[in-house]
């Protein structure tokens, strides 16, 4: 049966069910028991904010607390990956790749290139992405871009609780490195979840609304504020197709350029920085492939170039928003 | 003469509705409407359909927009017999208040909105509806569930008690399917009614539910006081069996959409909303695997495997068959071989007629219960 | 049999002799095809080292992993790559070990164990943790070893990775092969601690330095400390101090070095020599199976570069495979 399960409880019920199912399957990362060690209670924490509470009690050593060392853990998760495990690996915030990038992009995504075809990595790095939890500059951002740009890997974005654990499960089962993002501003939205193991296909755009004058894509907390946005504009007559692009490599273009043939009228939206953003790839391919269907300029919605800024006042209009958001439909509609 | 007036309101289609899209006025405010009319379309997460008006009158004032998106229950619009002033309707409108559709308070009014029997195949899900003396068993076909009775349990429940089930290997939680032939189904159909305590029952198939049903009341006459086989399998030896193929194979919404056109003569039925639906199922560890086998069961080498309509001739309970005239997964001209049965063909409709043509099919199979009860 | 002073079998050091003459025949070639312009790319060499990399991989089996180096292509030989293979991939031709697409630098068969040379300095250490936290997983008795210079024995990386090993106590053993150049900047200058003895207990486990010049020091030493892990006892770091004969990369100028030092490595502290002087000198082996298997040895390494030379490019329809196993 299909309960109302939130976005955390969703992922911590595909990894605890995966788990169940393929003994291949680790889990770790820092705190994600949480109390290894220490004099207090085992699974004291579940991750910083609770996602994986329970597991080590039901799967035991194979959800490793690791320390503080994203290179090391990140990089043996990959290890242990073209050596036969299934590991999921948590770096917490996405903002601390920066510390481990070598192991993502150099070892984990280049491996079956490099190596003729001969080597699997079948890896989940599991991270937090996403502004609006007052946690500043430094665990807010949204660096989807900078993973779909490197060949090797696949990058997967989740929208809400559904989509979160069969693309999780989906994601696990996949025999190619995956980057699996959660928004920490979604860990609470619910849906309908259904009990069992179920998949999504990687590169299948969710379309969340159908309109027929314009079309909206984005992905992550952005999807919900594009249907508020949708629904602003039906009461003024514009209808919008909504597409929640769901993966970002691989990406299903084919689902938008379907719609933007119908509408005619693009608008992106992205909570990244503009540059060379998921945005800006989209527009650009629409562009390409297929300008004569467009009746208007194309516009993307997104962030402003600049780090995410601490005090709520500025990071509320850092975040698109519904306004921004049908305010560009408008323009694009009024062309 | 003090006026009446009526209000109309979002419908509750299936149980698990909660709310829905105005989608577009059919009538405008001063038409006059009779009990039947099609007054608006709804699109809901499961499928778009029109409302039928339940009540007669004078349509005064269109209150939902298009496009509006309202629970339950939400008033739509407001129907008037009688003298009733614009003042009157603007209190009525002003004051209606939406009455609440808490999940808590309906399982404690109402019962939970899905109850579990334990059978020999595993845990199924079933919904009882209605308090009537005569039982109705509603089995969906393949690939189907409980909710392809969506615009039919709550008619039906209006004199009956309505049970409907999802067989093994469907719903949101399937289970194995033992024995993926007629029989074998129809042996789980009949453990099922032992584990939910369904006596006798009047068997209401559809597709390859009807071959089931068929079965069923042929080999447990004591179980079966009518049967309805709605554009059923088992009269003859075709089926579509690309459309099982495609159901089966296609992994994407772009792949199943036009293989669920096939159910409907309006193939604009198919949404985006019931095709999703679709996918989640077949999205299920396990699904994919369970149907293939099915379908080589029931279906192998592009023909129906159980094809025994001479049963109905022999059958104690009475029997109805109804089809669609445009039924593209099992031709309407299998109905020629269902001798001994009533059979009616509903024009306009395809394979999905218990929801194309929900009145007509509703008002067929209460008539032919209320015949058979007596 | 000829009594003799090893603890190894003659068969064994005749196969140890000739791992190190193919590894030694091999970056001979290929210093020589480099300057030739046959071969692309960077190419960093092993000669002089031959010793710590045979030594270690006797007490591997093939399910055994090893996360090697740029300088990988003694490790490769020893852990089994095929030769002809790798020679095809230096050269960038469809028939190499990677199909061309790795080169030098990432010559990998994870079919033997070989999880590749690495360009990036110190990447090695956190895979070989995860391929030993896989062989702990399967309670095997399997180990992995993490091949690292004395210049990213300085990376992050790999220190991480002696802290994450010792705490979640790997099969791993940390084999620090210090040749005394990180590219050109000396090691005791780059390097803050005076013993690798040091840095391991620092991170909680046993350090050995040993002569890496000397391949029974390495064999005794690799031997203990790969027999611990295996048994559970967590992991080593195993230092071996060596000589290379070439510079950085081939094209390197080295003038760094110090006048007539490449000379005096050649002539006194060449591994193969001294090897070689101690198993005929003990009367274990007669120098003369040793001179067959010189022979042996450059046969192999020409036929290797003939099948290389002779075998096609990749084509344009291998530019874009292989990047996932599925994609859309």
């Amino acid at each position: 049966m299909a309960r109302n399960l939130s976005m955390n409880e969703a992922v911590n019920e595909a990894l605890d069910q995966e788990m169940a199912r393929d003994p291949a399957v680790i889990v770790m990362g820092e705190d994600i028991s949480g109390g290894t060690g220490a004099p207090g209670e085992d699974d004291a924490w579940g991750g910083p904010l609770g996602v994986t509470k329970g597991l080590s009690v039901k799967h035991g050593d194979r959800v490793m607390d690791t320390p503080l060392s994203e290179s090391a853990f990140i990089g043996a998760a990959i290890g242990a990956a073209c050596s036969g495990l299934r590991p999921v690996a948590e770096l917490m915030f996405v903002d601390f790749m920066g510390v481990c990038f070598d192991e993502i992009f150099n070892q984990a995504a280049k491996f079956r290139y490099m190596f003729g075809g001969k080597a699997e990595t079948p890896v989940v790095i599991r991270c937090m992405a996403g502004a609006g939890f007052r946690a500043a500059a430094q665990h807010s951002q949204m660096l989807t871009p900078i993973f779909t740009h490197i060949p090797g890997l696949k990058v997967v974005f989740p929208s809400n609780a559904y989509d979160a654990k069969g693309l999780l499960i989906q994601s696990i089962r996949d025999n190619d490195p995956v980057i699996f993002f959660e928004h920490k501003n979604l860990y609470d939205t619910k849906t309908d979840v259904p009990e069992g193991l179920y998949t999504i296909p990687f590169a299948e755009a969710n379309v969340v609304r159908e309109g027929g004058d314009a079309t909206i894509v984005t992905y992550g907390q952005t999807v919900q504020r594009s249907l508020d946005a949708a629904s602003t504009l039906a009461k003024e007559g514009i209808e919008c197709d909504v597409i929640d692009l769901r993966t970002l490599s691989p990406i299903d273009m084919d689902t938008v350029l379907e719609s933007v043939e119908e509408t005619g009228r693009l608008v992106c939206v992205d909570e990244a920085n503009p540059r060379c953003s998921i945005a800006a790839d989209v527009s650009a391919t629409v562009t390409q492939e297929i300008f004569g269907s467009l009746k208007a300029g194309v516009r993307m919605v997104t962030a402003p170039h600049t780090p995410v800024p601490f005090s709520p006042a500025l990071e509320d209009i850092y975040i698109p928003g519904a306004d921004r958001i049908a305010s560009a439909v408008r323009q694009t509609v009024a062309n | 003469m003090p006026g009446t007036i009526t209000p109309i309101v979002m419908p509750k289609w299936g149980l698990s509705m909660k709310e829905g899209t105005v989608t577009r006025w059919i009538v405008q405010e001063g038409d006059e409407i009779a009990v039947g009319n099609e007054i608006v379309e709804i699109e809901t997460e499961k499928i778009a359909s029109a409302l039928e008006a339940t009540d007669s009158g004078l349509l005064r004032r269109l209150v939902a927009e298009e496009g509006d998106l309202l629970p339950v229950k939400a008033l739509l619009g407001v129907l008037v017999e009688g003298e009733v002033s614009d003042d009157e309707i603007d209190a009525f409108v002003e004051g209606f208040v939406v009455p609440e559709d808490d999940d808590e308070d309906d399982e404690e009014e109402l019962g939970p909105a899905y109850l579990y029997a334990e059978t020999a195949a595993g845990r199924l899900r079933y919904t009882s509806q209605g308090e009537g003396a005569e039982t109705v068993l509603l089995v969906h076909g393949f690939g189907g569930d409980l909710d392809n009775w969506l615009f039919n349990i709550d008619a039906l429940a209006a004199e009956s008690t309505v049970v409907a089930l999802d067989l093994p290997g469907h719903g949101p939680s399937p289970t194995p399917i033992p024995d993926p032939s007629v029989p074998g189904l129809a042996n789980a159909v009949l453990e099922f009614m032992d584990a939910a305590d369904v006596g006798a029952a009047h068997l209401v198939g559809h597709s390859l539910g009807g071959a089931i049903a068929l079965a069923l009341a042929a080999s447990a006459p004591g179980r079966v006081r009518s049967v309805t086989l709605v554009c059923p399998a088992g009269l003859g030896p075709d089926i579509n069996r690309d459309y099982i193929d495609g159901f089966v194979s296609s992994a994407s919404r772009r792949q199943l959409k036009p293989v669920l056109e096939n159910l409907f003569a309006d193939a604009g039925l198919v949404n985006r909303s019931l095709v999703d639906g679709v996918l989640r199922y077949k999205r299920l560890d396990g699904v994919t695997e369970s149907l293939t086998a099915l379908a080589d069961g029931v279906f192998p080498g592009g023909a129906q495997s159980w094809v025994e309509p001479g049963l109905i001739a022999g059958l104690e309970a009475p029997a109805l068959v109804i089809f669609g005239a445009e039924d593209r997964i099992v031709p309407a001209s299998h109905a020629d071989a269902a001798s001994g049965a009533t059979v009616e063909i509903v024009d306009g409709a395809g394979h999905m007629v218990q929801m194309e043509a929900a009145p007509r099919v509703n008002s067929l199979i209460s008539a032919h219960i209320a015949r058979a009860a007596g | 049999m000829t009594d003799q002073p090893f603890s190894i079998d003659r068969d064994t050091l005749l196969d140890a002799y000739r791992t190190m003459k193919t590894i030694r025949e091999f970056e001979e070639r290929l210093h020589v095809d480099v300057a030739r312009g046959d071969i692309p790319g960077f190419v960093h060499l092993y000669a002089g080292e031959e010793a710590a990399a045979t030594a270690i991989m006797l007490h591997l089996g093939e399910s055994d992993r090893i996360a090697s180096t740029h300088r990988g292509h003694g490790h490769c030989i020893a852990k089994g790559v095929d030769v002809k293979e790798m020679m095809g991939e230096i050269r960038g031709k469809a028939s190499g070990a990677c199909k061309g697409k790795g080169g030098s630098m990432h010559i990998a068969d994870l079919s033997k164990g070989m999880m590749g040379a690495n360009g990036i300095l110190g990447a090695g250490a956190p895979l070989a943790c995860g391929a030993a936290l896989a062989a702990k997983r399967r309670g095997d008795g399997g180990v992995a070893i993490s091949f690292v210079g004395d210049g990213a024995s300085n990376q992050g990386m790999f220190l991480e990775s002696l802290n994450l090993a010792a705490v979640w106590n790997l099969p791993v053993i940390f084999v620090v092969e210090n040749n005394g150049y990180a590219e050109s900047t000396a090691m005791e200058w780059a390097v803050a601690c005076d013993s690798y003895v040091d840095r391991a207990s620092g991170f909680g486990m046993p350090g050995v330095t040993v002569d890496g010049t000397d391949f029974f020091a390495v064999y005794e030493a690799a031997g203990e400390v790969i027999r611990r892990a295996r048994e559970g006892g967590g992991p080593s770091l195993l230092e071996c101090k060596m000589y290379r004969f070439y510079g950085h990369f081939e094209g390197d100028a080295q003038t760094y070095r110090a006048e007539g030092e490449v000379e005096n490595l050649r002539e006194n502290h060449d591994c193969i020599k001294i090897f070689r002087a101690a198993v005929t000198g003990a009367g274990a082996v007669d120098p003369a199976d040793l001179n067959a298997i010189d022979a042996e040895a450059l046969a192999l390494i020409n036929e290797a570069v003939a099948h290389a030379a002779a075998a096609p490019m990749p084509g344009p329809e291998d530019l874009e495979t292989d990047v996932y196993i599925s994609y859309a």
